[in-house]
């Protein structure tokens, strides 16, 4: 029984983190219709931009308010240079976008690669390996406040979302761009700005996760695979969807790697993935209906 | 007669090419060329005519490459056989993904090629027993001259090109562009879009595997992050089509060349100029720059994908009037 609790709470927290990565996703596919493959590549981008501040003697958290504009921006600029002008080419495949995304992860990752070389870095701090007991589970620290965070920043873009103007006018531009341009709305500045906070929110992932994973270039595939399964796990363009996707991920992959086997971690995620899209087309969100 | 002059030119060229270059390097990149072609043409057919984009190409490669090795290991006979099973392997693999996943539209569909390219990476990593795992396979190449390779890959290529040029001018063909422009419309018109799209994806499937089949006994050795490789097959793969051209008969084979050529550039340092460069000078900035560019092949690949789908959305052969008018004449490209 303690096993399984274990298991649960490491899939939980791993889940909440997941969860923060999956939302910056489902707001780019879900405003846009742009299928991301450099997500991951962002999020690695922020995890050295945490490292390379912690060997000036920041704490990973603190890199949360460099990391995150940072990369608000970065995203801001692939969209407005790199993917805006791609919508207005003729072409016979209109995937032409999401391999742009491909070679966006590529320039990323090798452009790192070039600074930091492929070594494995890591972040250690005070808290990294410092453990907690309730009953006989253990609680990772680090994994522990990084879960906070996580969730504070899901429940302020639920709120961000709902309540405020730009939120509504993405939303808007997500379930009908002509419609939301008919309304005035800019929707040209409203992609470029959902790619910067989807980034943005990726970025806050990289930052929480920099203490508990080791940091090295080819870290953002398996997470942008990652992101894409909770998206798809969620619905596309919901956030509760993509909370409950990154849990439900979090969990499968702590209960796949306790009780079948720690190779399968990976191809767990991909069955997942192929599974929603058959039998649940549209994820969680048909279910929840937000 | 005179529509088919060009081929049948460059057909020659390549026919007498062995006779005139001898030289052991040239034949090498040369067989990589034609490898390019038949993978790229398979793309295309799936991807440039039926519209179904494909990012596990190495899916197929690999199964294909995976069959000639397992015969040799397991059944003790030549992998030349994997040549004649090694694009059915690959169709094993093709038909039940295609049967499941192809009611997925669009990049859905291109996801779950995605997923289908890793989870057979993983897959032939972990059955260790079957595979060898990451130790992968070493065979014994059967020929040390190039040559002898040089004129399967020739005849593969060719067999390649002319069949998916008579399918996509034949009936089916005119079905796969119908589901590409809109799967809808062609299912009103009685069209059996699933079908089709199982067609045409079991003979992309089954080139790429005979590919695969060819590199394992050209190349010797085989393991699953060589074969299955995301970036080394499945988007060179993709590159090939959408630098030459999607949905064109000689797109494949101008990509081919030009991305061979391309990743040759980068892996020798632009043919070791760089390095002669820095050992005529006897600067070290130039020998460092030298080194610099062979460590950045894929970065340069990145930045040659976003270049390219900017300015050449449809590939070289398919934006050839707008190259041909900026090149040639001042006027500016319509």
């Amino acid at each position: 029984m303690d096993v399984f609790l274990q298991t649960f709470v490491a899939g939980v927290l791993k889940g909440g983190l997941y969860a923060l990565i999956g939302i910056g996703m489902t707001l780019i596919m879900g405003v846009m219709g742009i299928i991301n493959l450099a997500h991951g590549q962002l999020m690695m981008v922020a995890m050295y931009i945490t490292y390379v501040l912690h060997l000036a003697g920041v704490d990973p958290y603190l890199s949360l308010f460099v990391a995150m504009p940072a990369l608000f921006l970065l995203g801001a600029v692939i969209q407005r240079f790199l993917l805006n002008p791609l919508l207005k080419a003729d072409t016979i495949l209109p995937e032409n976008q999401v391999l742009m995304t491909v070679g966006i992860g590529m320039v990323l990752t090798e452009v790192v690669r070039f600074i930091f070389k492929s070594d494995y870095k890591s972040v250690t701090t005070g808290y990294s390996n410092a453990t907690f007991f309730l009953g006989n589970i253990s609680f990772s620290m680090a994994l522990v406040i990084s879960f906070l965070i996580a969730i504070g920043f899901t429940v302020a873009m639920f709120f961000f979302l709902i309540r405020t103007d730009i939120g509504r006018s993405i939303r808007a531009t997500a379930q009908d761009k002509d419609a939301a341009v008919l309304m005035g709305v800019n929707t040209g500045r409203i992609t470029i700005i959902t790619f910067g906070i989807g980034s943005g929110l990726v970025a806050a992932a990289g930052s929480l996760l920099a203490p508990v994973f080791y940091v090295f270039p080819d870290i953002g595939g398996p997470f942008t695979a990652r992101a894409f399964i909770i998206t798809i796990l969620g619905g596309l363009g919901s956030t509760v969807g993509a909370i409950f996707g990154g849990v439900t991920l979090g969990l499968a992959e702590s209960f796949g790697a306790t009780y079948i086997s720690m190779e399968f971690e990976n191809i767990i995620g991909m069955t997942i993935f192929v599974l929603v899209l058959l039998f649940l087309p549209g994820g969680f969100k048909r279910l929840t209906k937000i | 007669m005179k529509k088919n002059l060009v081929p049948l030119i460059v057909l020659a060229v390549l026919a007498f090419f062995p006779l005139a270059v001898k030289d052991n390097y040239y034949m090498h990149l040369m067989i990589l060329f034609l490898m390019w072609v038949v993978i790229g043409s398979a793309w295309n057919l799936i991807a440039g005519y039926t519209g179904q984009v494909s990012f596990g190409d190495a899916a197929f490669f690999g199964s294909g490459a995976y069959a000639a090795g397992l015969l040799s290991v397991h059944l003790h006979i030549s992998a030349w056989w994997g040549l004649a099973l090694g694009g059915f392997a690959a169709v094993a693999v093709g038909l039940p993904f295609g049967w499941i996943c192809f009611r997925m539209r669009g990049a859905y569909f291109a996801l779950a090629t995605l997923a289908l390219n890793e989870v057979m990476r993983h897959s032939a990593a972990i059955a260790e027993g079957f595979t060898g795992g990451m130790v992968g396979i070493l065979i014994m190449p059967s020929f040390v001259s190039k040559v002898p390779y040089y004129y399967v890959a020739l005849g593969m290529a060719v067999a390649a090109v002319i069949s998916i040029q008579w399918i996509v001018h034949a009936k089916p063909g005119y079905y796969f562009v119908s589901i590409r422009e809109d799967q809808d419309a062609a299912e009103s018109l009685g069209i059996n879009t699933h079908y089709y799209k199982m067609l045409s994806l079991a003979i992309a499937a089954f080139w790429t595997g005979v590919a695969g089949s060819l590199y394992m006994n050209y190349m010797g050795f085989i393991d699953p992050d060589v074969v299955f490789s995301l970036h080394d097959i499945s988007i060179m793969a993709i590159l090939v089509g959408i630098v030459g051209g999607v949905g064109t008969v000689y797109g494949p084979m101008v990509g081919a060349f030009v991305m061979v050529t391309v990743q040759e550039l980068f892996r020798s340092g632009f043919f070791g100029l760089f390095k002669y460069l820095g050992n005529v000078t006897g600067s070290g900035t130039i020998v460092s720059i030298a080194e610099t560019i062979t460590g950045a092949h894929i970065l340069g690949f990145g930045i040659l994908v976003v270049v390219v789908i900017l300015v050449l959305p449809n590939g070289i052969v398919g934006d050839w009037p707008k190259i041909r008018n900026a090149v040639f004449r001042t006027k500016p490209a319509t």
